[in-house]
């Protein structure tokens, strides 16, 4: 299976490099240097790159280039599925992932590596169970681990590994028990110049921070279920119980995980909460260009929109831009063609606008395609597709628990395309 | 000095140089950081291995670790100072902690030193047998590592590989799938015995076993099923050949019971949220599954397209294999492979190749519309695939083939070089599938010739030009014309098609042109580019005759106008599909070292039977059993067969309990136990926090089981010879080691119901000493039906139970027929209440109801648990004085030596041996079903056969009869 893994950071140096077979030489990463050359963007690098005899498998998270090496047929998607499982079990202990966090805590990191595989083969990958192993660094234990010399590896043995629930350490203990559920959409959507939808999606995720005493177990119902048309689950959510009665029923993981994420499809018709009405005119043979942007709310069941940012990758004619925001603040990259406005709240009753014009480079034609804009917004307690908790029991446990569910709507990939419709090709049928 | 390198080396050069073992666990946790960073960053650490290794006998686990991480690093070059270490695994490997026992077997194996190949092969096939399923797993995870090693033990490893794949715990069966891909795929005829097995035990395997074990199985059904689509593609195949042989006899396909618990079971699991489970699944469905029935993976990859993109280019490439051979399957998706202008290039180029393929006559419209927003947009490589993508939806798609030409002839006008390059390649390769009805667009690109300067495709048109120049018979010599004006301004790739031009004209057209190409020629024979003056000295001497012409120059014209093959336009995923989906080779398109090729369908389906997992505890058959003892390992086969049939049976209540539990939910005051965990098989370590404890106890302390009719033993188990082997190896230490705490495998048959009154229908029972899955406060009890009567039994079940208050009973599901000279077995569930009670109730037959009872024999209300030597006196120093009962006995002859007596009192209870220090004495620990209270047993042997019996429990009249019981079995 993974043989060995090697840490790239965006400059291209190995920082860090674990190997769980024999040694493999650090030289087999210039396979992956050539590749990552030949790629315009970080993104192109592509994830699976065969040299004579190892492959690379590699994911980019956080710019750090996680690269595995592997020997013989393996699923793909085995590999990288594990590669971000690491990267999030150090987001989940050191807070960031970053080049600086790893080597800061490299001993952690090295020992949350011996713990994930075994010869390859992925051994302990639940964040209980490794927190169980490893206690996650604090600046208190730091500070304490320096004076008496003690480490962070977990004195007591760990039984999480030998559970049937392995999912949850045992003998938890909060003097406050709390369960918080956070409902988050987000919308995909691409909007056609003429405001009409090409295609929107809604896709959620429960996200859950549960401090409970002991073994709680945890039902969960909503109050309309059959708008989820496709869920996957965390392992602890019994299935059966789903099937049979749409119930989500399960003993919870200590602390932060995600529960659910769930998909509304497209043939559910999906109310797009934002209008944009923009207008880029550039004239033939004059240097100038006007720019035109409105955006308004719509459809938003009376909750405001919030975080509103726009961004626009313009032409590359463009030299530079005069607009003015009737409210938040505005940037243009004159090097990357990068447009983006910081719109913040909208009040509906003084929609935003960004009028101005664009300045053309001397001699270059007009271009021939609209930029698209892209949206980004967040609308608080509100969940878009309209999904609802009704209600959620413990059993198990004898003390009441705190519990509270929040919901919220992000755009996810939200743009708008300013694409001229008018010069379709000539179908015949 | 944290810092810097140069500290952390001076800092381990202190270690090297001490003298002693460094005073002070902080002093080696300090040096153990200091090396771990070293060996982070690949610097060379080695030279401080003999300092470390001498740590490896730490007593502080931490350290221990650590000491490990380096030792398996280091080991491979300093092989003579690794094999110090080697003792102190072993002495590990025996520790009564499962956790230690598992690492220290973890490491072990790790260490790449053939010399201890042999040590390995011994820990390995120990462990297999442990009683802690974690400690079998590590063994599962040391087959491979091992393997690598020395290959030469294959043999003996498939040996380990059987006996675990048996395994009855979802711990184990991932990892020890694993091993059998790795080491011996190509056994498949180890996976029949195991096949339903893991079928069942899937859903609640870790993730990753998931994977593992979705493919191997993937492979098994390919060899053992037929092809559930085989008359569909049979159709296909026959409508391509003759319809003479149409009229084939067609056998109607019944799926195996088999593949379609396969299928079964692996969907629910679209629904896991580890994007590799999901992709397993859906190969599964794509190779396995009948065609009408592929269609709910589409749902489940389409989601994965919303994780990271690494996640999105792996699904999207087997996507587009799947999308040629099941287009119907993501047409309902088609929008979510749209694109969008922030996806990165190669995901693009993928999510392109899905929509090409996914075009038909009714989608075509809407996708064209779409790939011309496409090609608009600033990314250049994504806007040349675009415009194959067209050239290909316009060779699938007849109808739309003049729009697409039309489209690709507006975008000769772009001023983009590589548009115009592409389109023109696009109209160039379209064009040469049927050139005559498309003169009109060759004299259109004729013109433009006038207007684009790209050099690529002013190339490709006169090339064009050339090849077609009978269709424009007029406009060629007069694009020649105005090329030969322009040919020293032209780039090198132009001239050398201006030449050619000139050249295929010259051939068939010599009246107008010959002229033309004498300039054209004479031109380029004096270019400053060598290519261009060679071509032109070669095509001269091909094509003007002149009288020392070679024989080449008769053969001109079929040299420069043979027909040209059009190229074909067809998807690069096309056929990939022979290789498994989801596999790194499909990725590549290129076979991966230790790929198993995923065999076809055989024409006839093997023997299902041979996943049978027979029963054979029948009367009849115990004596053949009792017979062929040979020596086993681990667990005896009759505890195995049972476990399979409480597997079957615990499933299917599973969900009666969870509708039960929905109705008693406001009831229910605990609920520790849920479906996963009911079917998980850990017997020990588990503390049970069930708070519900029934005091209602009545107790009969005259009941005696005394009833018992015919006791048969089963086959005893065997010492294997290996566990004497290693008394050989290494002198036995202090410390007992773990065969002793196997648990017994004798059970005792009692009947319930003797054949002469059953009227033909024998009953018997037995306490499989396994924990009743569906209520793990309940005894299991297998029953076994023996119909002797000539006619068959029909609605075997139970019914008025009438039971001690407190008392329960988990009925078995009703048997419909049992046919005659047949034999069946299944298992209930009795709460006893932790009392020797019976349990009456009438097992009822379609025509009679027969008056039974089952009576526990004190010794099978309990369950082992797994205690340390420690948690043993601690817990018997906490049940003293009344709790205790001590007797004195004289041991009966045969039953002297500590391996008599442990095998006598685990038959008489259910109990499990604690490790101890002294070989006088055996120690046993349990705890009762219902309620959970400790029992704990110790026997000390004296001399002369002299013993001292002690129990421990808190339920004094269970200590009182199982004093009593064990009292007997060791004395007769």
């Amino acid at each position: 299976m993974i043989h060995s893994l090697f840490l790239v950071n965006s400059s291209g140096d190995i920082f860090l490099e674990k190997h769980w077979k024999s040694v493999v030489s650090r030289s087999v990463c210039d396979y992956f240097f050539e590749a990552q050359e030949r790629a315009s963007e970080p993104e192109n690098v592509p994830p699976v790159i065969p040299t004579p005899h190892h492959y690379l498998i590699s994911v980019l998270r956080h710019r750090i280039y996680f690269v595995a090496v592997i020997q013989s047929e393996v699923p793909p998607l085995f590999v990288i599925e594990f590669l971000h499982r690491v990267v999030d079990t150090f987001q989940d202990y050191f807070g960031v992932c970053t080049e600086a966090a790893i080597k800061d805590n490299v001993v952690v990191v090295y020992e949350l590596l011996e713990e994930m595989l075994d010869n390859g083969f992925p051994l302990a990958t639940e964040s209980n169970i490794l927190k169980e192993l490893i206690k996650p660094p604090t600046i208190l234990r730091t500070v304490v681990n320096t004076i008496t010399g003690s480490t962070n590896v977990g004195e007591q043995l760990p039984t999480g590994q030998l559970s049937v629930v392995p999912w949850r350490r045992t003998g938890v203990k909060y003097t406050n028990n709390e369960a918080y559920f956070d409902v988050v959409e987000e919308i995909d959507a691409i909007i056609d110049k003429s405001g009409s939808t090409i295609t929107a999606e809604i896709q959620g995720v429960i996200d859950a921070c549960v401090k409970l005493t002991g073994m709680p177990d945890l039902t969960l119902s909503f109050m309309n279920p059959r708008l989820l048309d496709d869920v996957s689950f965390h392992p602890c959510v019994r299935f059966k119980r789903w099937e049979a009665e749409r119930i989500l029923s399960f003993i919870p993981p200590d602390g932060n995980f995600r529960l659910l994420s769930y998909h509304v499809s497209c043939q559910n018709l999906v109310a797009i909460p934002v209008y944009v009405k923009h207008n880029i005119t550039f004239r033939e043979g004059s240097s100038q260009g006007r720019f035109e942007l409105t955006l308004g709310p719509k459809q938003t069941m009376g909750k405001g929109l919030e975080a509103v940012l726009i961004s626009s990758q313009l032409p590359r004619g463009v030299l530079n831009t005069n607009l003015n925001p009737s409210q938040g603040t505005y940037n243009f990259d004159p090097v990357t063609k990068l447009l983006s406005w910081d719109v913040g709240k909208i009040n509906p009753q003084k929609l935003p606008s960004l009028k101005g014009s664009m300045s053309l480079q001397a001699g270059a034609s007009k271009p021939d395609e609209n930029p698209t804009i892209n949206i980004q917004f967040k609308i608080q307690q509100s969940a878009l597709s309209g999904l609802k908790v009704n209600r959620l029991d413990m059993y198990g446990e004898k003390y009441k628990p705190f519990k509270g569910i929040k919901y919220m709507t992000k755009a996810g990939k939200f743009q708008t395309k300013g694409l001229l419709r008018g010069r379709a090709w000539d179908l015949k049928n | 000095v944290q810092n810097s390198d140069v500290g952390y080396f001076e800092n381990c050069r202190c270690v090297v140089f001490y003298e002693q073992p460094p005073p002070a666990c902080a002093v080696r946790s300090q040096k153990r950081s200091n090396c771990e960073p070293m060996i982070a960053r690949g610097k060379n650490a080695s030279d401080l291995f003999p300092a470390v290794v001498k740590n490896v006998a730490c007593k502080n686990i931490e350290v221990k670790k650590l000491v490990y991480v380096y030792l398996v690093r280091y080991a491979e070059e300093q092989q003579d100072l690794a094999l110090l270490s080697i003792s102190t695994f072993q002495r590990g490997l025996k520790d009564p902690n499962q956790l230690i026992r598992a690492s220290a077997l973890r490491v072990l194996s790790s260490i790449r030193v053939t010399i201890i190949v042999p040590i390995m092969m011994l820990a390995i096939k120990e462990a297999a047998s442990d009683m802690s399923p974690y400690v079998r797993k590590t063994a599962a995870h040391a087959i491979p590592k091992l393997y690598s090693l020395d290959p030469e033990q294959k043999d003996c490893l498939i040996e380990v590989i059987e006996k675990l794949l048996a395994d009855k715990t979802t711990l184990v069966a991932g990892s020890v799938v694993m091993a059998f891909e790795e080491v011996c795929p190509e056994r498949i005829d180890l996976i029949h015995k195991n096949y339903r097995k893991l079928c069942n035990l899937l859903i609640d395997v870790e993730e990753w076993g998931q994977v593992v074990i979705i493919n191997m199985l993937t492979r098994y059904a390919r060899t053992q099923f037929l092809n559930p689509n085989m008359n569909e593609d049979k159709e296909e195949k026959e409508k391509k050949k003759t319809e003479a042989t149409a009229i084939v006899k067609r056998k109607p396909y019944v799926m195996d019971p088999d593949h379609r618990l396969l299928l079964r079971n692996t969907k629910p699991l679209l629904q896991s949220r580890n994007a590799a489970v999901v992709m397993a699944v859906a190969q599964l469905y794509f190779h396995l599954a009948p065609k009408a029935e592929v269609g709910v993976i589409a749902k489940a990859l389409v989601r994965l397209m919303r994780s990271h993109s690494e996640v999105q280019y792996v699904v999207l490439q087997n996507v587009a294999t799947m999308s040629i051979k099941r287009r119907g399957m993501f047409e309902p998706y088609l929008k979510s492979f749209y694109i969008r202008s922030t996806d990165p290039t190669q995901i693009k180029v993928l999510k392109l190749e899905v929509l090409t393929n996914l075009a038909n006559e009714t989608n075509i419209s809407t996708i064209l519309r779409e790939f011309q927003t496409y090609i608009k947009s600033n990314d250049k490589d994504f806007v040349a695939a675009t415009i194959q993508a067209i050239g290909r939806c316009a060779t699938n798609i007849g109808e739309v083939r003049d729009t697409c030409l039309n489209g690709l002839v507006q975008l000769l006008s772009n001023r983009d070089e590589l548009v115009v390059a592409e389109s023109v390649v696009v109209i160039k390769k379209l064009l040469q599938m049927q050139p005559e009805q498309h003169s009109d667009i060759i004299k259109h690109m004729a013109k433009l010739t006038d207007n684009i300067q790209v050099p690529m495709a002013r190339a490709s048109i006169l090339w064009l030009i050339g090849e077609y120049c009978e269709h424009v018979p007029k406009i060629a010599p007069d694009v020649l014309r105005k090329m030969a004006k322009t040919f020293t301004n032209e780039e090198d790739i132009v001239k050398l098609q201006i030449i050619n031009l000139a050249a295929k004209l010259y051939l068939t057209n010599s009246k107008q042109t010959k002229l033309l190409t004498q300039y054209v020629l004479n031109l380029a024979k004096y270019d400053q580019n060598y290519d261009i003056r060679d071509r032109a000295r070669f095509i001269r001497q091909l094509i003007v005759p002149t009288d020392k012409s070679g024989a080449l120059s008769k053969y001109a014209k079929k040299l420069f106008l043979a027909l040209k093959p059009a190229p074909v336009l067809e998807s690069p995923f096309k056929d990939r599909d022979h290789f498994q989906l989801g596999s790194l080779s499909h990725l590549l398109n290129a076979k991966a070292g230790g790929y198993q090729v995923l065999p076809d369908w055989p024409e006839a389906a093997p023997d299902p039977s041979v996943r049978n997992v027979e029963v054979k505890e029948s009367v009849r058959a115990v004596e053949t059993v009792t017979k062929k003892s040979k020596p086993r390992i681990g667990s005896s086969e009759s505890e195995s067969e049972e476990d399979d049939d409480s597997e079957s049976e615990s499933s299917e209540s599973e969900e009666e309990e969870s509708e039960e539990e929905s109705e008693e939910e406001t009831k229910k005051k605990k609920k520790v136990g849920n479906e996963r965990l009911e079917n998980t098989r850990t017997t020990d370590i588990h503390t049970h926090t069930h708070s519900e404890r029934r005091n209602t106890h009545i107790l009969n302390c005259d009941s005696q089981p005394n009833t018992i009719a015919s006791v048969q033993v089963f086959d005893t188990i065997c010492k294997p010879a290996w566990l004497y082997m290693q008394f050989l190896l290494n002198p036995p230490l202090p410390v007992s080691v773990p065969q002793t705490i196997i648990p017994s495998g004798n059970l005792k048959t009692y009947e319930l119901l003797h054949r002469i009154t059953g009227e033909g229908l024998s009953v018997e029972y037995c306490f499989s000493r396994q924990p009743f899955s569906p209520d793990p406060h309940m005894v299991a009890v297998k029953i076994q039906f023996t119909n002797s009567a000539t006619s068959e039994a029909k609605s075997l079940h139970v019914e008025d139970a009438k039971l001690q208050s407190g008392m329960r009973i988990k009925e078995f599901p009703e048997i419909e027929v049992l046919p005659a000279g047949e034999t069946i077995s299944v298992v209930m569930g009795i709460d006893f209440c932790d009392s020797t009670q019976a349990a009456n109730f009438q097992l009822c037959t379609h025509t009679r109801k027969f008056f039974v009872s089952i009576q526990p024999p004190v010794g099978e209300l309990m369950m082992p648990i797994f205690m340390t030597e420690n948690e043993f006196k601690k817990e018997q120093g906490q049940l003293m004085g009344m709790n205790e009962i001590t007797e004195k006995l004289t041991l009966e002859e045969k039953c002297q030596g500590e391996h008599a007596v442990v095998q006598r009192v685990t038959t008489a209870a259910n109990l499990s041996r604690v490790p101890c220090g002294s070989d006088k004495e055996c120690r046993f620990a349990g705890k009762t079903v219902t309620s959970g209270s400790l029992v704990l047993v110790s026997v000390v042997t004296k001399e002369d056969g002299a013993a001292q019996l002690t129990v421990n429990c808190e339920k004094m009249v269970i200590g009182t009869m199982l004093v009593k019981d064990i009292h007997q079995a060791l004395t007769q």
